[in-house]
C-alpha cells in the first residue's frame, strides 16, 4: 500500500522553527510506523533523524506522536493507521533533531524518586530475600515500565509544569513502594508528597491511554496516593 | 576540537555485562570509571531477553553447577573450553541470588523463592530428562536485569555517557590507553585517556535479513579491535534461534517450550519427537532450528511456507497470560492472533553470536594461543568469546555469560587500575577516527549504504545461516567483498553534526561488513559440522582435526589470516551429542 508520511522536521544547525515534510512510500499494511522511518531515512532523506533500537517493544527508544498519540513507531501497525500519517516528536521536551527529543529531564524525574532498590539489612546468606507470589503480585504492573516516555509526554499536567515529576517516575516508585524487600517507602513518600509530586496528577488518564506496555498507570498513582494519604505502604 | 577525558576505567557498552562490570568496578571504591553507551543504557538489548537466566538453584528439584556444565559443554558440542564453564557453572548460583539482593523481581514458588522453568538443553543426571533450572522473572528476564542493573548504578553514582558511539580503541606500546568517541548529539570528538577499558558492546545479528536483534547489534565492539589486530575467535558459530516471528524474526522465547508448547509441522505433527527422542522440543537450538529447516525443505511447512507453528494453546490462558503476557502481546501487536487459541507461525531466527573477542575467565582479551593479553584491555558479554558457549550456546546461558564474567571483568579491572598508572597516548591518537569521520561527512559517490547492507544480509542468509557448504560460503565471500569495495563509494546525506544518524549508520555498515567476512571465510576454512555451524558437504562432527577453536586476525593488507588455539578439556570427553 502507499502511504503519505508527513513528518514535522527540525535541524537547528539550519532551521529557524518545526516545520513538516511529506514522503510517500510503499509498504505493507502489516508493517510498523518504523519500517515506514526506515524506508525515508535509507532510500529517501538520510538527514531524517529518530531513535530506534530493538524494533518490537521493549527498549523504549523510539516512542513519537503518530496521528497525534503517543505511541512507539515500532508498535503500531500502518493497518491500524490509514494511509496519511502524522508523526512528530513527543511533546513537553525540548527538541534536538526533527524525531529525538531532550530526555535528560526525564530521566533527572526518574532519578528524583530513588529508583533503586532500599535495604540495608543484610540479606540472607546463600540463598535469597523470600517474597510470596502475592507480595510479588503486588508491583507486577510497574516492574513492565520501560523508560520510553510515553505516558510523562502526555500528561497535561507536565505540558503545564515541567517541575510535575510525571506519571513514568511515579509508576517507577510505586515498583519500590510496593515491594516487600524494600524499606524506603517512607523517603519516596515524602518526595512524593512534595508540591509537584504525586498529587500533581489530576487524574486525566492520558498516560494509561499511551502507555505501550499497557501498564495501568493512573491506577499505580491512586495506590502511591492513598499510600501517602494512609500510610499504606509494606 | 577534540575534547580530553581522563579515568581509571571506561566501559565501552551500557548493557547487562557493561553496567555490572561498572557497579564492580566503582563499588570498592577508589576507581574512577564511566560507563560509554551508543545509547541510553536502558535501551541495551539485554532488556530483550526473555526466558531467563540458568542457575542450578535447585529451588524446585534436585540440581547442581556439575550437572549445568555438563549441559553447556554437550550444548557447545564440545567446542566449549569447559574450565570456564565449570567457573561460570559455578559462580551461577551465587550471581543470581546477588542479582536478587540487588532488588531484581523473580517471580517466585509457592514457598516464596526463585521460581524456575525448564529450558532447551537443560537436563538433571547428565542428560537424563529436562529439569527446572531457568530462574525468571515472567518473560521478561534480560528486562528485568537491565532495570535492576540501572538502578544499581544509579544508587551507587556510575558516570554515564549516554549516546557516545566509541570508533576506535587507542592501543599504545602494547598497552590500551582509551577510547576515543563521537558524541551523537553534537557531533564532537572525544578522547577517553584510562587505565582499562572494557568492551561490552554486545552481538552482531543484523548481518542477517531474518534476526531478532536489535537495528543497534551491529558489532561495533569486534569491527573494533579486529581493524587494530585483536583476533575474533570462532565467529563461524552464531545462532539460529528455532523461533521467531514468520518473517519478523522477533524471539518467541524458548520459555514457551519450557511451560510444554510444541512444534508442529502441516500435518500437526510434533516432529521433534523423530530428531529428538528424549529431549523433543526442548533439545539444544541448533539441533531444534535445524529439524525446523528440514521439515520446510520436505515441504511440511505449514501450507508448504517456510515456517511451522509453535503450538501453547493446550497450555490454558492462565499460562499465557501470567507467565508468558509478553509473548502473548507480540503476538496480538504483529500478528493478530491470540496465542492461547492460535498457534504461533515462526522460523528460525539469527540470534546469538557464539564467536567474538577472545578472553580469558577474567575478560581480558587475549591475542593468541598462548594466554598473552593486552594489559587494560578487556571483553564481556556478547561481543566476547570465553569460551563458555562452544559451537552453540544453551538458552539462559546468555543472561548468566553477561553478569557472571561482567562481574568478573569489573573486579579485575578494579585490581589492574589500582596497581598501574595512567598510559601515555600518542598526540594523533584521534586522527584516525576525525579521518573516518570527515571521510563519511563528505561521502558522495553514488551507493545507498541501505541497498549495501540488504545484499550482505541477503547472501549471509541464503548462504551462511542454518545450512552451509563450499560453494554457497565462495559465493557469499565473494559477494561480501565486492560490497566492501562498493562501500568505498557510498554515499552520506546528512551532513549535520547533531544526532547524524546518517553518518553513525553508515560506520555500521562497515562494521558488519568486516564481521561478515569473517563469518564467511572462517566458515568456509571448517571443514566438519558442529553445533551451529553445519556444512551439509560435511555432515559430520570431526574431532581429530577440528577440536579447535579458529582465530582470525586481519592482515596489514585487509586480508584475513586464520589460525587455531586448543579447546580445554576438562572432565567431559567428546562424544556422540544425542538429546
Amino acid at each position: 500500500m502507499k502511504a503519505i508520511f508527513r513528518i514535522q522536521r527540525f535541524d537547528p544547525e539550519r532551521d529557524a522553527r518545526p516545520h513538516y515534510r511529506e514522503y510517500e512510500v510503499d509498504l505493507d499494511p502489516t508493517d510498523r510506523v518504523l519500517d515506514g522511518l526506515n524506508q525515508i531515512k535509507w532510500y529517501q532523506d538520510g538527514s531524517l533523524s529518530y531513535r530506534r533500537s530493538c524494533a518490537h517493544g521493549i527498549c523504549g527508544s523510539d516512542a513519537m506522536r503518530i496521528n497525534g498519540a503517543n505511541a512507539l513507531a515500532c508498535k503500531v501497525l500502518l493497518r491500524d493507521l490509514g494511509d496519511r500519517i502524522t508523526v512528530e516528536p513527543l511533546l513537553g521536551f525540548g527538541i534536538i533533531k526533527d524525531l529525538v527529543v531532550d530526555m535528560e529531564p526525564f530521566f533527572a524525574q526518574y532519578r528524583s524518586i530513588l529508583p533503586f532498590l532500599i535495604n540495608d539489612e543484610p540479606p540472607p546468606s546463600g540463598r535469597e530475600r523470600l517474597q510470596s507470589i502475592e507480595e510479588r503480585e503486588a508491583y507486577d504492573d510497574t516492574t513492565k515500565c520501560i523508560l520510553c516516555a510515553a505516558c510523562t509526554a502526555a500528561c497535561p499536567v507536565f505540558w503545564a509544569n515541567e517541575e510535575f515529576v510525571g506519571p513514568a517516575a511515579i509508576v517507577n516508585a510505586h515498583r519500590f513502594i510496593f515491594d516487600s524487600r524494600d524499606r524506603g517507602a517512607v523517603e519516596r513518600l515524602e518526595i512524593l508528597n512534595a508540591r509537584m509530586g504525586a498529587f500533581g496528577c489530576r487524574t486525566i488518564y492520558n498516560c494509561t491511554v499511551a502507555c505501550p506496555r499497557e501498564i495501568q498507570i493512573t491506577r499505580a498513582i491512586g495506590e502511591v496516593k492513598k499510600a501517602i494519604l494512609y500510610d499504606q505502604a509494606t | 576540537m577534540i575534547r580530553t577525558h581522563e579515568y581509571d576505567a571506561i566501559v565501552v557498552g551500557g548493557g547487562g555485562a557493561g553496567l555490572m562490570a561498572a557497579l564492580h568496578l566503582t563499588r570498592a571504591g577508589g576507581v574512577n570509571a564511566a560507563v560509554l553507551s551508543k545509547l541510553y543504557p536502558t535501551r541495551s538489548h539485554t532488556g530483550t531477553a526473555q526466558g531467563g537466566i540458568g542457575a542450578a538453584l535447585g529451588n524446585l528439584e534436585e540440581d547442581h553447577p556439575e550437572w549445568h556444565a555438563f549441559d553447556t559443554v554437550k550444548g557447545s558440542d564440545y567446542l566449549g573450553d569447559q574450565d570456564a564453564i565449570e567457573l561460570m557453572c559455578r559462580e551461577a548460583v551465587d550471581v543470581v541470588l546477588e542479582l536478587e539482593h540487588m532488588g531484581l523481581p523473580f517471580s517466585r514458588t509457592e514457598d516464596g523463592r526463585i521460581a524456575q522453568r525448564r529450558f532447551g538443553g537443560h537436563t538433571h543426571h547428565f542428560g537424563e530428562g529436562p529439569v527446572r533450572r531457568s530462574c525468571y522473572a515472567a518473560d521478561r528476564t534480560g528486562h528485568m536485569i537491565l532495570q535492576t542493573l540501572y538502578q544499581q548504578c544509579i544508587k551507587n553514582r556510575v558516570a554515564f555517557f549516554d549516546e557516545y558511539q566509541v570508533m576506535d580503541v587507542v592501543i599504545a606500546e602494547g598497552r590500551c590507553a582509551g577510547v576515543v568517541a563521537y558524541g551523537v548529539r553534537d557531533g564532537e570528538l572525544h578522547l577517553f585517556r584510562a587505565k582499562a577499558v572494557l568492551f561490552a558492546t554486545g552481538g552482531h545479528g543484523r548481518i542477517w535479513s531474518v534476526t531478532s536483534n536489535a537495528l543497534s547489534f551491529t558489532g561495533d565492539g569486534p569491527a573494533i579491535l579486529y581493524r587494530r589486530g585483536i583476533p575474533l575467535e570462532d565467529m563461524e558459530f552464531f545462532q539460529f534461534h528455532p523461533t521467531g516471528i514468520y518473517k519478523m524474526g522477533i524471539l518467541i522465547t524458548e520459555g514457551v517450550r519450557g511451560e510444554g508448547g510444541v512444534l508442529l509441522n502441516r500435518y500437526g505433527e510434533r516432529f521433534m519427537e523423530r530428531y529428538a527422542p528424549t529431549m523433543k522440543d526442548l533439545a539444544s537450538r541448533d539441533v531444534v532450528s535445524r529439524s525446523i529447516y528440514l521439515e520446510i525443505r520436505e515441504g511440511r511447512g505449514i501450507d508448504g511456507k517456510r515456517y511451522v507453528y509453535l503450538d501453547a494453546t493446550h497450555l490454558g490462558r492462565d499460562v499465557v497470560e501470567t507467565k508468558l503476557p509478553d509473548i502473548a502481546d507480540f503476538c496480538r501487536t504483529y500478528l493478530g492472533i491470540d496465542p492461547a487459541t492460535e498457534p504461533i507461525p515462526v522460523q528460525p531466527t539469527a540470534h546469538y553470536a557464539m564467536g567474538g573477542i577472545p578472553t580469558d575467565v577474567d575478560g581480558r582479551v587475549v591475542v593468541d594461543d598462548r594466554g598473552t593479553v593486552v594489559p587494560g584491555l578487556y571483553a564481556a558479554g556478547e561481543c566476547a568469546c570465553v569460551s563458555v558457549h562452544g559451537a552453540n550456546r544453551l538458552g539462559t546461558n546468555s543472561l548468566l555469560d553477561i553478569v557472571v564474567f561482567g562481574r568478573r571483568a569489573g573486579r579485575h579491572m578494579a585490581r589492574f587500575c589500582r596497581e598501574v598508572d595512567l598510559p601515555p597516548v600518542p598526540r594523533d591518537a584521534a586522527e584516525p577516527v576525525v579521518a573516518e569521520i570527515d571521510r563519511l561527512l563528505h561521502a558522495d559517490g553514488d551507493e545507498i549504504p541501505a541497498r549495501i547492507r540488504t545484499e550482505m544480509q541477503d547472501t549471509m542468509m541464503d548462504h551462511v545461516g542454518v545450512f552451509r557448504e563450499e560453494s554457497g560460503l565462495r559465493t557469499a565471500i565473494e559477494t561480501i567483498r565486492a560490497l566492501k569495495e562498493r562501500y568505498r563509494r557510498i554515499r552520506v546525506q546528512d551532513r549535520g553534526r547533531i544526532f547524524n544518524s546518517d553518518l553513525t549508520e553508515a560506520w555500521e555498515l562497515g562494521n558488519l561488513l568486516d564481521l561478515a567476512e569473517v563469518t564467511a571465510v572462517s566458515a568456509l576454512n571448517r571443514t566438519e559440522s558442529r553445533g551451529a555451524h553445519s556444512r551439509e558437504d560435511y555432515p559430520t562432527r570431526n574431532d581429530k582435526e577440528w577440536l579447535k577453536h579458529t582465530l582470525a586476525y586481519r592482515t596489514p593488507e585487509g586480508g584475513i589470516e586464520l589460525r587455531y588455539k586448543p579447546v580445554t578439556i576438562t572432565r567431559f570427553e567428546p562424544k556422540e551429542r544425542v538429546y
